[in-house]
Formats: structure tokens, sequence, C-alpha cells
């Protein structure tokens, strides 16, 4: 009874989201409106650095169906927008404002706000409002000096130093020092719905709702309160479908800010929708870092120490996040290695470009980018074979639970579970590893560029504090479950029905999943870094446990029956220690245990439950990523020919979800290791402001992936030993193509920033005289 | 200019009579006056295929048609596909393939994908991925769309059972 029971975790299920999505029935941002709405258009900063002198609206204001402009005197009662995570100090004054104030500080930057009653109105409008600005130099790199932010402070906010061991004495007694200069290149999230929001305030009811939220519902929601001087019972957020976030969406930016405060001075509702030109300039830009990182080696491979200084291009302001994209990308830089001796100092740098924030695996696919470089430096400099010196660093599986003496985002990194060279055999077994270096070599011998490259690395998933789910079954049956949680299109809805299904023992079908709503639920802590299924998921699965313990006692009364010959399955408690005998279905629990029920003798009615999921531990699963390249000697151009991802989930609650993810991350990892890259001009100006500028992989660029899905090191942190799949896909892309690379033009180390363009490859071709 | 005029537009087979701008687009026109709002849109300058639908049985972006410049042809959308509660094979093959997780491409591979299966019925595979890369996603890594329009093309040509 017990595997019937259980049997929907681990089921490779359909979607429950599926069936309206397909019909296109789905209820996105975009589809949402009220009577009488209004549309609001942003005017943006055409300076990436200014003074603004003036923003004359007259013209607008006049023109048809507008119904107010705005300008930062507007809105002068409602601050800089909060952080969301971060405790370091010191960082407020780089926030920003919802609309500029004095300075524009990037191209893109909201300087006004139109309201009109048509959404080609508003963009009329728009086009008269003239702001008049008096330029300054504009800073584009972190590489260069810090500047003035203000007048009291440098654009260098923040330096972030971690450390552990003996850093001096590593490098005082190794055999050599390895040293490399690497970076990634700007790029981000770009899900193809792109940011909306939809204020309503209903005057009957006195409750401002705002549809459009995602990732952090609730946190948000009392964000929104706070600034707006509402109690946060009176202030709503709504998620309906999202269009993907991967990070970027969900947030608050000064829009969400702009529609709330609209809805309610000007009485109508008001509804934005970003569109591409404005997303690829006012959404949150990731990644941009340069690093100098060291290794301090013995003679025999063994990494005794290693010291990484990086500058991080944070863009404008500091938005939501704080400064948690260089926190992790120092955290979780020694990945699956001992490294003994380790210090990392991140230089956190305003430029005038797009305010830059996480995109999925913030800060490891750049950590890991940097770090597997530096092992296949190390490996090129004593000339071991790449797999053998990662081999000898490994922390060894009778290591876990590991501490690694120190901390991101605010939890001390313990990698909970794992077995790193056991999942590095599986891979290299599943890719023929020795079989595909002698076909490289081959090739390469007959004249082509061809080769092959691997990166490792340790993801993390799940930070607490806390999750709570409330399920409550009604008299047909059906189950409703209210979570906190939020979806941004990755099944969530699904993974939730099958955990619940499977502990409670009914049909996942019969489980509807209510998620993103700040109206039904107190707390929430959304969906963002992989959390939802271990944290979430823990949460149903002990709120369905309770649940499922309340019914069979319920229906031992009714049955007359002992407790523990009981089981559900199906919907239904019956015995187990008969071949048939009296059975009660759920839905007729409910209506016994409805109101003024004689079965209740002083308990609260309802067949509902509730259930708690804490913890301050995440989490850690960890992946092996196989790319295989050819380069055209002519153009530059990199194929991939194909991929693997081998990746340890702990355990899989749905394994064709899993593999969506894997497959899904990989394809947007080789986005950012050869295609996308926001580019700027010498004057600050985005040159990449449309999707002919801005190259997305598409079917034609995507090769053959080849999943290896395990589930070796269950998370002994949960009770059903789940660990994130949301970011092992994309995490080491860069990484290992970039190794792959190398080896195919046979140039140790020549890839030493991504993308990884026609252009570079060219460049280093032609350098090494091999064009 | 901008003075509104009425069009008559046939989409999925129904008629509908609309007053809008000429600038208005046939997208905006099929989702705000025609009300189907499954077409989706995700760039507006015709790159990502969200937008897509069949005209006059070509898949077309309807982001970057006027509506005034549909009158006459025979739209559908998305919302066509089915035949009441029966699936189409392609949406069925999207779901039983996982060929999609926030959804919000799928109504423009889907009309992508009927368009060239009702001309090519017998699409060779690169013919298929030429013409799959015209749209974009950022969710599934586009290998599982493949293998359910690949799938539905085969249930396609045996028809329903």
């Amino acid at each position: 009874m017990t595997s019937r029971r259980e049997a929907w975790i681990g089921e490779r299920a359909e979607r429950l989201e599926d069936p309206p999505l397909v019909r296109g029935a789905g209820r996105f941002v975009g589809d949402i409106s009220f009577p009488r709405q209004l549309h609001m258009r942003v005017v943006r900063s055409d300076r990436a650095h200014a003074e603004l002198l003036s923003v004359d609206v007259g013209d607008a204001r006049a023109a048809p169906g507008v119904a107010a402009v705005w300008t930062a005197a507007d809105v002068a009662d409602i601050g800089p927008i909060a952080f969301r995570a971060t405790r370091v100090k010191g960082l407020e004054p780089y926030r920003q404002h919802i609309l500029a104030r004095g300075k524009v500080r990037y191209v893109g930057e909201p300087v006004a706000a139109v309201f009109a009653d048509s959404p080609y109105r508003s963009e009329d409008a728009a086009e008269l409002v003239l702001a008049s600005y008096r330029d300054l130099p504009p800073i584009l790199s972190a590489e260069d000096e810090p500047g003035p932010f203000d007048a009291e402070r440098s654009t260098e906010a923040h330096v972030l130093e971690k450390a552990r061991g003996d850093i001096d004495a590593a490098f005082e007694g190794a055999h050599a020092t390895v040293e490399i200069e690497v970076s990634v290149g700007r790029h981000s999230a770009v899900p193809m719905e792109t940011r909306g929001a939809v204020a309503f305030h209903d005057a009957g009811r006195d409750v401002l709702e705002l549809h459009g939220a995602t990732k952090r519902p609730h946190f948000n929601r009392d964000q929104m309160a706070a600034a707006l001087g509402r109690p946060p019972s009176s202030v709503q957020f709504y998620e309906g479908q999202i269009g993907g976030g991967f990070g970027v969406r969900g947030e608050l930016y000064p829009e969400e800010y702009l529609v709330c405060a609209a809805a309610l001075r000007l009485g109508r509702p008001v509804k934005w929708i970003e569109d591409r030109w404005e997303h690829l300039q006012a959404t949150n830009h990731s990644r941009e870092q340069r690093h100098r990182i060291r290794a301090a080696v013995d003679a025999d491979g063994i990494v005794r120490g290693v010291d990484n200084i990086f500058l991080h291009d944070q863009g404008a302001y500091i938005r939501t996040h704080g400064v948690r994209v260089p926190d992790m990308t120092a955290g979780m830089m020694p990945g699956p290695y001992r490294m003994p001796a380790y210090r990392s100092r991140g230089h956190v740098r305003l430029t005038n470009k797009t305010p830059a924030a996480t995109y999925r695996s913030p800060g490891r696919y750049e950590a890991t980018f940097v770090r597997e470089r530096l092992f296949d430096a190390v490996a090129a400099y004593l000339n071991v074979d790449p797999v053998e010196i990662r081999r000898r660093n490994l922390i060894a599986a009778e290591r876990m639970p590991f501490a690694g003496g120190i901390d991101t985002i605010d939890h001390e990194v313990v990698y909970d579970s794992g077995d790193y060279a056991k999942l590095l055999d599986k891979a290299l077994a599943r890719a023929g590893w020795d079989r595909m270096q002698a076909e490289m070599s081959t090739r390469r011998a007959n004249g082509e560029m061809a080769g092959a490259g691997l990166a490792l690395f340790v993801e993390k998933s799940g930070p607490g504090p806390a999750d709570g789910v409330r399920i409550r079954v009604d008299t047909t049956g059906a189950v409703e479950l209210l979570t906190g949680g939020a979806s941004l299109g990755q099944g969530f809805e699904t993974v939730m029905a099958q955990i619940c299904a499977g502990t409670l023992g009914v049909d996942y079908r019969r489980v509807r999943v209510v998620h993103g709503r700040t109206d039904v639920i107190d707390y929430g802590f959304g969906a963002h870094s992989s959390r939802a299924t271990v944290m979430t998921g823990e949460a149903v699965r002990i709120a369905s446990a309770n649940l499922r313990a309340k019914a069979i006692e319920a229906a031992a009364e009714l049955l007359q029956a002992p407790a523990d010959a009981l089981d559900v399955a199906d919907g239904t408690v019956a015995r187990t220690d008969r071949e048939s005998g009296a059975a009660i279905e759920l839905g007729e629990i409910a209506r016994r245990l409805a109101p003024g029920s004689p079965l209740l003798a002083g308990r609260d009615p309802g067949l509902s439950a509730e259930g708690w999921h804490r913890t301050d531990l995440m989490a850690y699963p960890y992946g092996v990523h196989v790319a295989a390249v050819s380069v055209d000697r002519g153009t530059g151009a990199v194929e991939v020919e194909r991929f693997l991802v081998a990746y340890d989930v702990g355990r899989a609650v749905n394994p064709m979800l899993v593999d969506g993810q894997l497959m899904g991350g990989c394809v947007q990892g080789i986005g950012g290791a050869l295609y996308e890259e926001f580019r700027y001009d010498g004057t600050g100006a985005p040159l990449s402001v449309t999707f002919a500028d801005y190259l997305m992989p598409t079917l034609a660029e995507t090769p053959p992936i080849d999943l290896l899905l395990t589930e070796d090191a269950p998370s002994p942190y949960n009770g059903l030993g789940v660990k994130g799949a949301g970011e092992g896909g994309i995490n080491a892309v860069g990484a290992a193509i970039a190794s792959a690379i190398d080896a195919a033009i046979g140039i140790p180390g020549a890839i030493d920033r991504l993308p990884v363009t026609p252009e570079r490859v060219r460049a280093i071709l032609r350098e090494a005289g091999k064009a | 200019m901008t003075a509104p005029r009425e069009i008559s537009l046939t989409v999925n087979g129904e008629a509908h009579t609309v007053r809008v701008e000429p600038r208005k687009t046939l997208a905006d026109t099929i989702r705000e006056d025609c009300g189907l709002t499954g077409t989706h849109l995700g760039c507006e300058h015709g790159v990502c295929g969200a937008c897509t639908i069949l005209l006059d049985g070509a898949p077309v972006r309807s982001c970057l048609m006027f509506a005034g410049q549909a009158e006459g042809a025979e739209i559908r959308t998305v919302e066509g596909l089915a035949d009441g509660d029966r699936l189409h094979p392609l949406q069925r093959a999207f779901i039983d393939r996982h060929a999609l997780q926030c959804g919000f491409c799928t109504p423009g591979f889907l009309m992508l994908a009927l368009g060239v299966l009702e001309r090519e019925p017998d699409i060779d595979e690169d013919g298929l991925r030429e013409v799959l890369s015209s749209n974009l996603c950022r969710c599934t890594g586009y290998l599982n769309i493949l293998d359910a329009v690949r799938d539905a093309a085969a249930a396609m040509k045996t028809g329903p059972e």
C-alpha cells in the first residue's frame, strides 16, 4: 500500500498547466483588462549620464486621450525602490527612484510617465514630452577608474570580501602559481513575455489590486503597501500565467510603483505592458564581470589555494537584490574542489548602463566559467589531463556534509551530500569521453578544428527560512492546496500536486494548486533560487501528511476501525487488513466534518490541514557538462555539435520536468556562451535593443542534448531528498564550451571571455597564425 | 489619418466587424477587438513569432500587419485549433512531449507548425528544423518542440481515429 500511496512522486506525469496553454486560454498580464483602464507609457532617458535640467510635459498633457503626465515631482513622496535581499550596509544611496530626480544614469531610465486612454495614444503623447539634459561623461566599464556617483559617493559602491584558510601560506609554499584573466559578457534572461502590470483600485472595498505579480508576491506586496502608506491587507498582488522569469521577472521595478500610485490617484485602472525595445534596456541585465584569479598548486596538481579578484559591472543603480550576484560568485567559486585556502575580493562598481541583477544560476554561471578556466590552465601548465587534474582535487563523498568555511547570501555554504567523482565517471562513460577524444584528434589531424571539453559545478537551491502550505478537501473530494509559492511557467502546479497526491493518497489531477495570491494565504516566499520543490514541496509533503492523519482519524471513528489499519488511496480511506470492507471517500469525510456535525465533538470543522517547513540549510545539487564543438577556420563560427548535461538532483519528483529544466537551461547557456551580449557605443547608447541585435538561440543553433539525471545523493535536509532543478542546465555551459573551443583550435587558454563571437575567434586564430 | 474605420475580419470562421484606427496592428485587433488573447506579442518587430497566425493558410507575423490589410482573408488563431473538447494532434503532441513550459510562445509555434504541415505534410527533418527556427522559445530548448511536431505530423496523416 505504501508504494501505491507514493506512486505520483517520481512519475513523468503530464502537466496540469498545459491544456489551457495549448488552447491560448492562459491569462497572461497582457490579457487582463479592466473597464475604463488607462495605459501607461514610460518616457525614458536617451542619455547615459546627464543632469536632468527640465521635463516639459505641456504638449503631452494637452494631447488627445491623455489623463495625466507625471515627472519626479509628482511622485516625490514615494521613496527609492527598497532592497529585497541584502544585509550589506551602505548601499541605500545607490537605489533607483521610480522617476529620475535631477540626474539620469543610463539610457532607458524612466523620466516621465504618460497615462492615456489607449496604448497608441499614450505612445503618441510620450513623444511630446521634452526632457532637456546637460551631458556628463559616462563610465561604461567596471575596469575604468571609479568616478563620482553623486556629490558624496564613488561609483565603487562596495568591496565584497570572503576568505578561508591561510592564503598567503598556500602561495608561499606552492610549487607554482597559475594566473589567468577572464571575463563574462553582459547578457540576461530575456523571457518571451515582457514585463507588465495592471493596477486596479476597488474603491468599494478600498483594496488596491496589482495583476502581473510573480516571484515574490508577498514580499513585494508588503513593500508596495509601505511605499504607498497603506496597510498590507489593503494591497493585494495576483499572479496569473507568467511567460518565463529566469530571475528578472517579478522583482519590483519603477513601473509597478507607477501603475499602483496612478490607479489610486487617477481613480482609474492603469495597465502597463513593456515592449521589447524597453525590455532590453530597462529590465535587469546580468553577468558582466572581469576576474583576475590565480591558483597555488603543488607539483602533483593539488590546488592549495585560490585568490580571486573581480570587478562586477552593476550598471547604474543597485536594484532589489543588493549585491547578491557578486556575493554568490564569491561564495560558490570553490565548486566541487577542496581548495583549502581561498580568498575573494569583488569590487562592485556602478556604470552608466542598465542596472544588473540575477539571471538563472546567478553568480554561478560566472564562477564556474572562471574556476573551470583556471583548472584548465593548471592542467595545461602541469601538462596533466584536464579530467585527471579535476579528479585529484574533488571533495570526496566521505567528507559530506562539507562545510566550506565561507558563506553566501547570508548562509554558510555547507554541501549537504554528493559523490562528485561518481558523477564524473558516469558522465564520462555516458559521453563516451575517450572515444570522443580519439575522434576529435583524428579530425584535427585531418585539418578540422574540432574538440571536446568539460566542466564541473555545484549548484545551490532552496534558501529558507520557511514555507507554509494549507490544504483542504471539499465535499466532492477535490483538493485545494494554498501556497505562498509562485510559478514562472516551470511546472510548479504539477509538481506540488504530485507531492500532495503521493503523500495524501489521491489522484494528482484532483489537486488544484493556488499560488501567487496574497489574498488567500498570509505568508509566501515565492519561487526563485530553485527553491520551489525543495522548500514549498517539503511544506506540501508535511501538510499532506497532516491532512492524511486527520482523514484517517475521522475515518477511524466513522468506520469503527483502528486507525493503524486504515490507509488512503485514490481518495478513499479503507482498511488494509481485510480484502473487502468498509471504506469512505475523502469528500464524504469532509461532509461529515461540516460545522454542526456531531462527529466534530468540539473540534474545528473541515477536512483541512497546514504544514510548515523550516530550515536555514540549502541543498546543493551538482553536475558535469560535456561539450563537443567545431570551429569554422574561415568565419570563426563555433558550432556546438553535441552536449551532455549530467546532473544529480537528489530525487526527481517529475523527471520529465527536470529534463525540461535542464534542456531549456542548457540552450540559454549556449546563448550566453556564443551569441548574447548587450553592447554599448562610446556614448553609452545601447546597441542591442531588438532581437535583430540581441541574438538568442533558435532551433538552428540547438545541438542534440543528452541528459543524464541521477539520484545518487538525496538531500538529508528534506523528507523527499529533493534538490533544485532549475539552474543545473545552464551553470557550466559557458565553461564547457570554452574548454571545447580551446581543444578545437589547439590553443590552451585561448578563450578568456564570453560570448565567444566569430569575430573573437577569428582574432585569436589570426594572432596565432592559424587563420 | 487616425480616424477609426469599420472593417470586417473572418477569424476561425467567424465574422468580426470592428472599428479600428488604420494604424492598428492585426495582432492588437485580434487580441483587443476580437477578444482572442491567445495570440501573444513577444517583440512587435517580427522576430520572435509569438504572434504567428495563419492568413489564408500561410503563417504570418500578425504584429507586422495592419488589421485593414487582413480584410477578406481567412484568419486562423490558436483558439480555432481544437475541435470542442478534442485537442488538435499538435496540441496533444505538445503536451505529450513536454514541448511547452511557460506557454507564452506556444500559440505561435502551434500555428507555425500547422501552417507548414498543412502545406507540406511530408516535410523532411531539415525542412522542419528550418521552419521551426523562425520562432523563439526561451524555456524548452526547442528539441521537445521538434519532437512534438514530428509526432503530430504522423498523427495528422493518419487522421482522427
